[in-house]
């Protein structure tokens, strides 16, 4: 994604979650089948976990006509009903009181869904986020939010943005539960996202999960994060998730390391081909109709072909 | 199906009547809102809706608008059909982000559709101040993706609200508070929906138009009567859905009339009004022979006393002034 943003191929910001991978695949992994997911733009690894195709992602990126969103919104803000995904905006917080309103819904249909949503630390002080989660505990929904402690909200630290000691205690002030993991730690992370899930499932109401983890980047590829401290960046690169984890299946004798490099193996090779396939994805063509803003609009397509006579041949 | 009640009904009951059509028609409409269910809503519009539905179908919420319309948003993704109440709709500007960046861009963005209704009462002229007696259609009625139905009879309100309810897109629908008791009519028999879209000439004229919605309608039709005695036949458009405008009734009316007169209860800078008269300027021009009047409330917040709201209100006085001014030009 880098190189394909180094070579002016993407269209917009890259948003990058290295440091954080752990975060987002772990708490994914946590959902079963029929559980619904709204991530925000740095959990891209939520979204593979659930089934998106990496070259329906790239196909975002590159703002291609084929894409799930046909060039008309980027990146993560796309659904797939089927696989339980669902968009989001880039209004923070907005999340949380529509993913309340999903499982309010499936719960009248009869359905078990849990709801999983994340935010960072910036996205806590947002007013929907309150309200949503208010809500969704009066009503005891089975939503999980999950917490990305990453210390940043784009170059604002997590001090200047909360006083509360930890982002968990939000919860009390709604009358429901959280924990706190170690958020680069992807089976502590698995582990715990079981627990909130199945909390929820049991009709327990919302969870709080607050993973503490660390923005190894800036905002996004354009920002030099030159406000951060170049120890505190060394000191989290030790601590990166995936070695972390090669580690555990090291220790654990799960997976070798040429076992690991196999898999690593296909995964490039798909990616690859996922790539090539974005690329020769043709590029977005404007309609002269303006369609697809309301279901029955004859009259607005009308009017908007009028506005654009002329302006487009 | 339940049946219309006979003889003449309100505005206000209309709404609970419609609500209460569409719930029995349809398992996937329920409602939400602040106070809408033990209470029956601050205005009654739910009254008895709790009892006949359920609680899961009319569920009192805290006082969260962004968190409503969003819930809202969200049901409607998975299947629901939910319609939701702003206590005032002064206080949709709480669901601003929901109601214009997540419902209105949704289907363009993602392909779905978010079919929920946002109903509550508006406008002024109850002494209720500048909280509670805002008309802020114009602050949606340019986000694309909306709809913006504003009724004045009873039989459009319960005719546009099931059109609304039935939409596959996000429809604001804001009720006049002033015509809640006054505007009366007799329903008529079975279904009744009116088609979102579509205006109304509610008094046919051939020296000058009127055109305008919510409560200024009772005052265009009272004003077209007493101008009616000078001699001067007022015709009177009553827009009903502001978004999408109904251009070709507007039109058809002013290529008659050759006059047009714009009249509205929001204040008047980037008001519904003027989309109406910059339509009426590129698109009716050759036909026009005196310039597009607007009669409005002044750039102000509506104020609280009485005498200083009856200056601000657009009154029978100011609209016969210009109505007079327009036909003698």
């Amino acid at each position: 994604m880098v190189s394909l943003y180094r070579q002016g191929k993407m269209t917009g910001g890259l948003y990058r979650c290295l440091g954080q991978e752990a975060t987002a695949v772990g708490t994914a992994f946590a959902l079963e089948e029929g559980d619904l997911l709204i991530p925000v733009i740095r959990d891209l690894g939520s979204v593979l976990v659930r089934g998106a195709r990496p070259a329906d992602v790239l196909r975002q990126l590159l703002a291609k006509g084929d894409g799930p969103s046909r060039g008309r919104d980027g990146f993560l803000h796309f659904c797939l009903p089927r696989r339980g995904l669902y968009s989001g905006i880039a209004m923070l917080g907005t999340a949380v009181p529509v993913l309340a309103g999903m499982v309010l819904a499936d719960r009248f249909l009869g359905k078990r869904t849990v709801g999983m949503t994340y935010l960072g630390e910036g996205g806590t002080s947002t007013g929907a986020f309150h309200e949503g989660i208010n809500f969704a505990g009066v009503q005891r929904l089975p939503v999980v939010v999950v917490l990305e402690y990453n210390h940043y909200s784009y170059s604002t630290p997590s001090e200047m943005q909360c006083a509360a000691a930890t982002l968990a205690d939000k919860a009390a002030g709604y009358g429901i539960s959280s924990a706190i993991v170690d958020g680069n730690d992807v089976l502590s992370v698995v582990e715990a996202a079981r627990r909130a899930v199945a909390h929820a499932r049991a009709g327990n109401g919302p969870f709080l999960l607050e993973c503490k983890t660390y923005r190894r980047k800036g905002h996004a590829e354009h920002d030099g994060q030159a406000y951060v401290d170049a120890g505190e960046l060394a000191e989290w690169a030790r601590r990166d998730p995936i070695a972390l984890f090669e580690k555990q299946l090291d220790a654990s004798g799960v997976m070798d390391a040429a076992a690991r490099a196999a898999v690593r193996a296909e995964v490039d090779a798909e990616l690859d081909a996922a790539v090539a396939e974005a690329e020769a994805s043709p590029a977005p063509v404007p309609d002269p109709e303006f369609r697809g803003v309301r279901a029955d609009e004859e009259d607005a397509v009308r009017r908007r072909r009028e506005t654009f006579v002329g302006g487009l041949a | 199906m339940i049946a219309a009640p006979s003889g003449e009904v309100t505005l206000l009951d209309a709404v609970r009547i419609a609500l209460a059509e569409e719930m029995e028609r349809d398992g996937r409409v329920v409602l939400m809102g602040e106070d809408i269910g033990v209470y029956g809503g601050a205005f009654k519009a739910s009254a008895g809706l709790l009892e006949r539905f359920g609680p899961k179908r009319v569920i009192d919420t805290p006082v969260v608008e962004e968190a409503i319309v969003g819930a809202a948003i969200g049901a409607s993704l998975r299947g629901l059909r939910p319609v939701v109440e702003m206590q005032f709709f002064d206080f949709a500007s709480r669901a601003f982000d929901m109601i214009t960046n997540f419902a209105a861009k949704h289907r363009y963005r993602t392909g779905l559709g978010v079919p929920i209704v946002v109903r509550g009462p508006s406008g002024g002229g109850v002494q209720a101040g500048p909280f509670h007696s805002q008309s802020p259609e114009g602050y949606f009625a340019r986000t694309p993706g909306l709809a913006v139905v504003v009724p004045s009879t009873a039989q459009d309100a319960r005719g546009l609200l099931k059109a609304a309810i039935r939409d596959d897109d996000p429809v604001l629908f804001l009720e006049h508070k002033l015509l809640y008791r006054r505007a009366k009519g007799t329903l008529p028999e079975g279904d009744g929906s009116v088609p979102i879209g579509k205006a109304a000439v509610r008094r046919e004229g051939r020296d000058l138009t009127i055109v305008t919605w919510g409560a200024m309608v009772p005052l265009a039709l009272d004003g077209a009567a007493e101008l009616a005695r000078e001699g001067v036949e007022a015709e009177v458009i009553d827009l009903r859905t502001l978004l999408p405008m109904d251009e070709g009734t507007v039109l058809e009316s002013v290529r008659k009339t050759s006059k047009a007169l714009v009249l509205h209860e929001e204040s008047r800078t980037l008001g519904v009004g003027a989309e109406a008269a910059a339509l009426l300027a590129e698109k009716a021009f050759e036909w026009l022979d005196a310039p597009v009047v607007r009669v409005t409330a002044p750039d102000t917040p509506v104020p609280f006393a009485p005498a200083l709201e009856a200056a601000y209100l657009p009154g029978p006085a100011t609209l016969l002034a210009a109505a007079r001014k327009l036909a003698a030009y």
